[in-house]
This record gives structure tokens, sequence and C-alpha cells, in this order.
């Protein structure tokens, strides 16, 4: 087991971890603010509206992700009239299906981290004259922000592990060139590599987030 | 001159009234001290002025504009000029924990972008030089103390320049030894002849401080005049028997 041959193996799954990178961060960027607007949504006073939401975030968070996955890849391209039209590329698919699952945990989050928050902080706003606009970004979301960083760290982890699913819709990832070496060589060593790289991306996101909770302190 | 004119103000929570025909006048300058017991519906008429709460019929004059004249509410334009003339002061402070004391002080008037940024910075030095927190302008809410929280609290309230100040309970979530700061700041206040409006169970400062005091009980205004005389010579039993229990 030459380093050599470690230095071979390593090529393809770091391309693949790039993959795996770039699709969290299309997820992560688009699916929070998706999420807080879906919880603003979700406590709107147009019920219909409101029903919408909580309906979205229900089956959303009731059904797995990778059911979801495999809808928007093979599932769409069946439907009667429109399944021709909603043929995707894998990647951009499953990049969709990560954005629509995430943005309803996400919500949740931000509802707790809402919840949280003290009327008076609302009264105060009002009686100083700030308008429901300045009150909700300037004073609310930055609170909001902080009570659901722990959460928020917790759900972008299990995010870069659910990338592996991507194996399940054909792309190739990290895991999918991780197996592909293990049937070739008919070796576990590609799997070992595989849960380092994968332990280092989390480890870096942690600390990121580690170090967000300590800006964020407000002491 | 009179710059708040309540009248026959009502309010119910379903069954329950809350408010049961409020009437009372704040001529300028005057410092009023509302007191009574526990639901009386001090606060809630308090609250009201500025409209964290509805009332049911009844008017509110500020400065001969009408807030609510008999329980129809101005157009939300004119609510917002005419609430703008007082300021507010809360029983636990709501000060922005995730903004240090200046910005604290300073955020609301920016928001507003009346003044230049310089002005706004210069009145939160002042400010918070009177209330003796001029070291703590860059400290988060967190480290304050509970009095000085209400300091600060005192001063973001004077940062809009309010012709009015309303303080509900501002001593009641403070450790004893703590109230003596706050209420020097409001006998201050007082004596640069801010109207204030005060619902408090500090029965020392309605009696030194405040120019008239207004008992309350069970949604009534049962009595209310001259504070020495109020305190020394209530006429209502009711009124009576609460200062027996708090003078105690």
């Amino acid at each position: 087991m030459s380093l050599e041959y470690i230095i071979t193996l390593l090529k393809p799954m770091l391309e693949g971890a790039q993959v795996t990178v770039l699709l969290f961060l299309i997820a992560i960027v688009v699916s929070i603010p998706l999420g807080f607007l879906l919880t603003l949504a979700a406590r709107s006073s147009i019920k219909v509206i409101a029903w919408f939401a909580q309906g979205y975030i229900y089956v959303m968070r009731g059904t797995p992700l990778l059911l979801q996955l495999l809808f928007i890849c093979f599932g769409l391209p069946m439907l009667p009239v429109v399944g021709e039209y909603l043929v995707l590329d894998r990647f951009v698919a499953a990049c969709l299906g990560f954005i629509l699952n995430y943005a309803a945990y996400f919500a949740e989050i931000f509802r707790g981290g809402l919840l949280s928050i003290d009327k008076g902080q609302y009264e105060a706003s009002k009686v100083l004259g700030m308008g429901k606009w300045q009150t909700l970004t300037r004073i609310i979301i930055p609170q909001m922000f902080r009570v659901a960083l722990p959460a928020l760290a917790n759900e972008s982890v299990t995010l870069v592990k659910d990338t592996a699913l991507l194996y399940a819709v054909a792309v190739p990832e990290l895991l999918h060139f991780a197996q592909t070496a293990v049937n070739r060589d008919f070796t576990i060593l590609p799997f070992f590599l595989a849960a380092i790289i994968y332990l280092l991306m989390t480890l870096v996101l942690s600390l990121f987030f580690k170090f967000l909770e300590r800006k964020f302190k407000f002491e | 001159m009179t710059v708040i004119e309540v009248s026959n103000l009502k309010k119910a929570y379903g069954e329950l009234d809350v408010l049961k025909g409020i009437s009372l006048r704040v001529n300028k300058n005057d410092v009023v001290a509302i007191i009574g017991p526990s639901g009386s519906g001090k606060s809630t008429m308090l609250r009201s002025l500025v409209l964290l709460e509805e009332i049911d019929e009844g008017s509110i004059c500020i400065s001969d504009a009408h807030l609510v004249k008999d329980g129809v509410y101005s157009k939300p334009q004119e609510i917002k000029t005419i609430t703008a003339k007082m300021g507010m002061v809360f029983q636990h402070f709501n000060l922005f924990p995730h903004l240090t004391v200046k910005e604290n002080l300073e955020i609301a008037p920016k928001m507003a972008k009346k003044e230049s940024l310089k002005l706004i910075q210069q009145r939160s030095g002042e400010l918070l030089e009177k209330v003796g927190l001029t070291n703590w302008a860059n400290a988060y809410p967190a480290k304050l103390s509970g009095g000085q929280k209400q300091r600060v609290a005192i001063a973001r309230a004077l940062m809009m320049e309010p012709e009015i100040l309303l303080f509900d309970e501002p001593t009641s979530a403070l450790d004893p030894e703590l109230t003596g700061e706050v209420l020097q700041v409001m006998k201050d206040l007082a004596q640069e002849k801010m109207t204030m409006i005060v619902v408090t169970h500090e029965m020392g400062f309605a009696r030194e401080v405040a120019t008239e005091a207004i008992f309350m009980d069970n949604g009534e205004v049962i009595e209310s005049g001259e504070p020495t005389q109020l305190f020394t010579n209530p006429q209502n039993e009711r009124t009576k028997a609460f200062l027996k229990r708090s003078l105690k």
C-alpha cells in the first residue's frame, strides 16, 4: 500500500469532493434565505399563505430526502404532458431537491429563533417609532440568527453528509468514487479516505460556526 | 396647558373589563404618579397612550390631536405623528441585547433619518453623560446591572426628544438597592420640567416628586389630587386601605 497508490485513489475522490462542496454551498446559500421566507409565510396573517407554507414544511420534513431526490430526477419526467420539459440535469435536479428540502428544516429552526424573542423587543421598537421592516431587519433577525446558530450548525453538518445521497441519483461525487475504487481494487482503504475527507469538511464547517457564535455573543 | 386628555376610556379582554371609563388630564410639566394594586389597569391605560394596547371606547387626545376619538382611531400617519411625541420606559427595560449601549441609543434616530449622524452622536454622548454611563457606551446590555440598564433605557427614550415620557413600573424589576439610581435620573428629569406619567409602586417617589397622584383600582380612577393631600388625607375608603397596605 504505497503512497503513490493512495494518491491515485485520492485524485478522483477529491474531484468528487468538489462536487460535494459545490452542492453544499449552493444548497446552503439558497435554502437559508428561502427557509426564512417560509418562516415568515407560515406566520402570515393571510391564511392561504400560512397554510401553504405550513403544508409545504410538513410534506418536506415528513418524507425522506432520498424519495424527494428520486422524484425530482426520475419522477418529474414521467408526468403526463409537462414531463418532457422537466428533464433536468442531474446535478441541477439534486441542487433543487436539497434546496427545497433544507429550506423546510431551516424554516423550523428560524421559527424557534423567532419564538425566543421577547415581545418587549417589538414594543420597544414600536414606541421608538421604528417601522415594521426596520424592526424585522435591525432588531429581530439579528437576534433570531444568534439563537438559531447552534441549530443551524447542526443542520449544516447534516447537509454535508446528506450530499452522499447523490450516489443514489448517479451524480459522481466523493462517495461514488470511493465505492468505485472499492469495487475495482477490492480494498476498503477508499472508504477510510472518504471518511477522513468528510470529517475534514465537517471540521472546517464546525470551526466556522464556532467562530460565528463567538462573534455574535453580544457580551 | 393640557398635553394629555383621556376621557371615558374603556377596554375589555373578553368578559374581563380592565378599563371602565377612565378619564384624566395631564398638564405640561406635570409629573403624574399612577398608583394602585396589581391588575387595576394602570399599565393598560399607560400602554394605550402609545398604542401598545387598543381601546374599545373613549378618546385620547395628545397635544390637541386625537389619537382616538370616541373609539375611532385616527389614520396611521397621524397616529405615528402623535405617538412620536411620547417616549416609554418599560419595567423590563427592553434594551436591544445585540446592540451596544451607544447603538441602543442611536438606532431609532438613525432609522428616522431626520438628522445628521453627527447630531445624533452628539446627543447620545450628552445623554449617556446625563445618566452617568459614558464609560459603558461600547458595552453590551448583558454586562450591565438592572439599574444601569434602566438608565440606558431612559436615555434611549430621550434620544427621540419626546414631549412626554411614560414610565411603566420602571423600578419594579430592580433589586431594592438599585432603584435609587433610576429614581434619581427621574427626579432630574422632573426638575428639568419634563412631562412624565409614572406607573409606580414607589410611594416615596410619588409623594416626593409627583405633582399629581392618581389612585386606580379595578379599572377605575378612584381618587386623584395633590400627592401630599392624597397620601396624608385620602378621601376614599379603597385609597385608605391601599395606602395602609403599601405604606406599612
